[in-house]
């Protein structure tokens, strides 16, 4: 892991960025005396995706998520399917790729118009059914002007498996796959802020894995051994997490990263890389070498994961880095800290 | 679609294993270690650590990055002023790199958090925008060289709205390499020029320096068999021992640059003596608002008070900080104490951790010179 660092007095935007100063924020003020599961499971203390409780001789697993996203509606999608779709994920990259249900509790702000509302819902029902599951139940608030931006929707995801995948399970020699292009999401989002004047055909990657994931574990097995969606922080963090748990380094081959092209301009432009930004449609999934080509095969014939590709390996020297091999040299693969700020030149 | 690096032109893995051989060996016969030599750019410094440059220059080849982010060179007061108008009420709006470059006592993060308004714009276009849209004083605080000084002159002769007004903490790099290579001590033998910048100048404004400094400049330009093109060609400049301008990025720069740039930029502005933070009072290396252009002149507009800034005693960390010697170049970062201990990209000591240009925050991020060889020998 990261030098650990002292949390602020008051709590800025950079503790909600998915890397290390969020953290240290759950480290220091939320696990204390919480999350402790036993009997083998995954508590909070292991900061993954979601928590694995015993139930008999199967595995629960449960996660939550609140989504903030400006705008509501973007290119490729909207809050309601990122709600459905974060969810499902953060159940599919424990193993657990049948939801039983979802919750989904919903905070509105005063004025928000019905119209907006019910095509979020629609959109929230489709995912469902792409995801093969739904909402058993949920909550309504509603805020006062000004209180919140517009909506903020909070999921919640139930699901049972034999056998559940961490993060932590990678050791030297195995294979890290990326499901697809990097980057789409996050910088489709900033492209639709208004001040940047960009006219793009960026689109959000967001939708939901379990499918695709159900097909890797049956092909890969037990040597899928360990799973991350790059949201929040990006592929970066992703494997910055996965190197620092599991105590290996990662080396990243870059000509090997999928980027479109279009994401790639983009980020050039704004002087952001789209290996730091969001995705809502991609997991890394760590394998043994011995069965890499095989789940890659598979990956590809699902159309969610036709540009997947093989993007590193993991080595013993340096535990917890992450280095880029750009095809010039080798250097660190950087984290993103805070609010991504483009360059000024 | 998934365009791999490896297709775009000037990103050829292989052409450039070949400059990097052919840099090993011209580096090789001068037959002394290490030659130095300094880029003033902070773009290149991105590309050279973007691209892991560094793990793959020569032993014998020292590349040190000299005073080449605009944001790090922004002094201390001209900080403090911004600030100040921020605290007075007014509507500040700059570039994302600026808002957390530390004043005397706070940067434009800290007002920001306790409810002064500052906007973070992606270029001055913007500021202008949001001047328009009010009737309030909107003040854009430019920081940058001759390159962004051109787009504040450009809008400043395009007739801005009357509440609108810069503070101008622009700066020209000529004059500030002739106090590098003047430095006691000194041992840079050549220079690689920014080619955003010459493009704006021409490479033929480099001309007078070599004349009297007898060192080589080499204009290069930004993606790495640009900097790779322009070291090898250095390098042979010195080897010769006949030092000139050489131009390797002649798809953009020409000897007498952009001219109608330049006018743009001499009607408006003039050179000014002025500090660049941790560097020297730099002759000639600031550029203010001519008189013509006084009423939006943040400085003539409003009445600046940075004195209460001042009743804080900077911070005991400040007085250890190398940002000035990394910047000329007589240090590295791993040579501060501070550096990835007490000064982070999150909380940042020194100007150099800031911005996305500075020496400090590009070596946190991306690993510093030292390290890198030694991923280079034990991953591999």
């Amino acid at each position: 892991m990261r030098n650990p660092r002292f949390v602020e007095d008051r709590i800025g935007m950079k503790y909600g960025a998915g890397g290390g100063a969020m953290r240290a924020l759950i480290e220091q003020i939320f696990i204390g005396g919480l999350g402790e599961v036993g009997d083998g499971g995954v508590g909070l203390a292991a900061m993954d995706d979601g928590a694995v409780l015993r139930v008999g001789d199967r595995w629960l697993v449960i996660t939550t998520d609140s989504h903030v996203v400006h705008p509501i509606v973007f290119p490729g999608g909207d809050i309601g399917r990122l709600a459905v779709a974060g969810t499902v994920n953060d159940l599919a990259m424990m193993g657990a790729t049948e939801p039983l249900a979802l919750t989904c509790a919903t905070i509105l702000e005063d004025g928000f118009a019905r119209d907006d509302l019910e095509r979020l819902w629609t959109s929230i029902r489709r995912t469902c059914e792409e995801a093969g599951t739904t909402i058993v139940t949920g909550d309504t608030k509603v805020m006062g002007n000004g209180e919140l931006d517009g909506i903020v929707l909070s999921t919640t995801g139930v699901a049972l498996t034999d056998r559940f995948v961490g993060d932590a399970g990678l050791r030297p020699g195995d294979r890290l796959l990326v499901t697809g292009t990097v980057g789409d999401h996050g910088l489709a989002i900033m492209a639709t802020r208004h001040e940047l004047g960009l006219a793009t055909s960026l689109r959000s990657d967001v939708a939901p894995l379990n499918a695709l994931i159900r097909r890797a574990l049956a092909v890969g097995g037990a040597g899928v051994v360990a799973m991350k969606d790059p949201t929040r922080g990006g592929l970066s963090s992703a494997l910055h997490e996965m190197a620092g748990k599991s105590g290996v380094a990662i080396v990243v081959d870059e000509p090997a990263v999928p980027v479109r092209d279009e994401v790639r301009a983009v980020g050039e432009l704004l002087g952001i890389d789209p290996m730091l930004v969001a995705n809502e449609g991609k997991a890394v999934i760590g394998l043994r070498p011995e069965i890499a080509d095989a789940v890659l095969d598979a990956v590809r014939a699902h159309p969610l994961g036709r540009d997947a590709a093989l993007i590193g390996e993991c080595v013993a020297d340096r535990p917890g880095a992450v280095v880029l091999d750009t095809g010039f040299g080798r250097r660190l693969l950087g984290e993103a800290e805070g609010e991504l700020l483009p360059r000024i030149c | 679609m998934t365009a791999g690096t490896e297709r775009l032109r000037f990103r050829d893995p292989a052409r450039g294993r070949a400059l990097t051989e052919a840099l090993a060996h011209h580096a090789r016969r001068l037959g002394r270690a290490p030659v130095s030599v300094m880029h003033v750019c902070g773009s290149h410094e991105q590309a050279i650590a973007r691209f892991g440059l560094r793990a793959a220059f020569p032993d014998a080849l020292d590349v040190i990055m000299g005073p080449g982010c605009p944001v790090c060179v922004t002094d201390v007061p001209e900080v403090d002023e911004a600030v100040a108008l921020a605290l007075a009420g007014v509507r500040v709006a700059t570039y994302g790199d600026m808002l957390r470059v530390p004043g005397t006592s706070r940067s434009l993060a800290d007002v920001r958090a306790d409810g002064a308004r500052v906007d973070v714009v992606y270029g001055i276009a913007q500021a202008v925008e949001l001047a328009a849209a009010t009737d309030e004083p909107v003040v854009f605080f430019a920081s940058g060289f001759e390159t962004t000084a051109v787009a504040t002159a450009a809008v400043l002769l395009a007739g801005p709205p009357a509440n609108f007004a810069v503070l101008s903490a622009h700066k020209y790099i000529p004059p500030v390499m002739e106090i590098v290579a003047e430095m006691p001590g000194g041992k840079i033998e050549g220079f690689l020029a920014a080619g955003h910048a010459a493009t704006i100048t021409g490479w033929g404004v480099f001309e007078p320096f070599v004349a009297r400094h007898r060192v080589p400049v080499v204009v290069a330009g930004f993606e790495p068999l640009d900097i790779l093109a322009g070291l090898v060609r250095l390098v042979e400049l010195i080897a010769s021992g006949e030092p000139r301008v050489d131009n390797t990025f002649p798809r953009c720069v020409s000897r007498d640059g952009n001219r109608d740039a330049q006018a743009a930029l001499w009607r408006v502005f003039e050179p000014t003596g002025g500090r660049w933070r941790g560097i020297a009072h730099v002759p000639n290396g600031n550029l203010r608002l001519r008189d013509e252009f006084a009423r939006w002149d943040a400085r003539r507009r409003f009445d600046i008070d940075c004195t209460p800034l001042w009743d804080h005693a900077p911070a005991a960390l400040v007085q250890q900080c190398q940002c000035g010697d990394i910047m000329a170049g007589i240090a590295s970062p791993h040579d501060c104490s501070l550096f990835g201990a007490e000064c982070t990209p999150d909380t940042p000591v020194g100007a150099c951790m800031v911005s996305a240009e500075g020496t400090c925050k590009i070596w946190h991020q991306y690993g510093g010179h030292p390290d890198l060889r030694q991923i280079r020998r034990k991953v591999s």
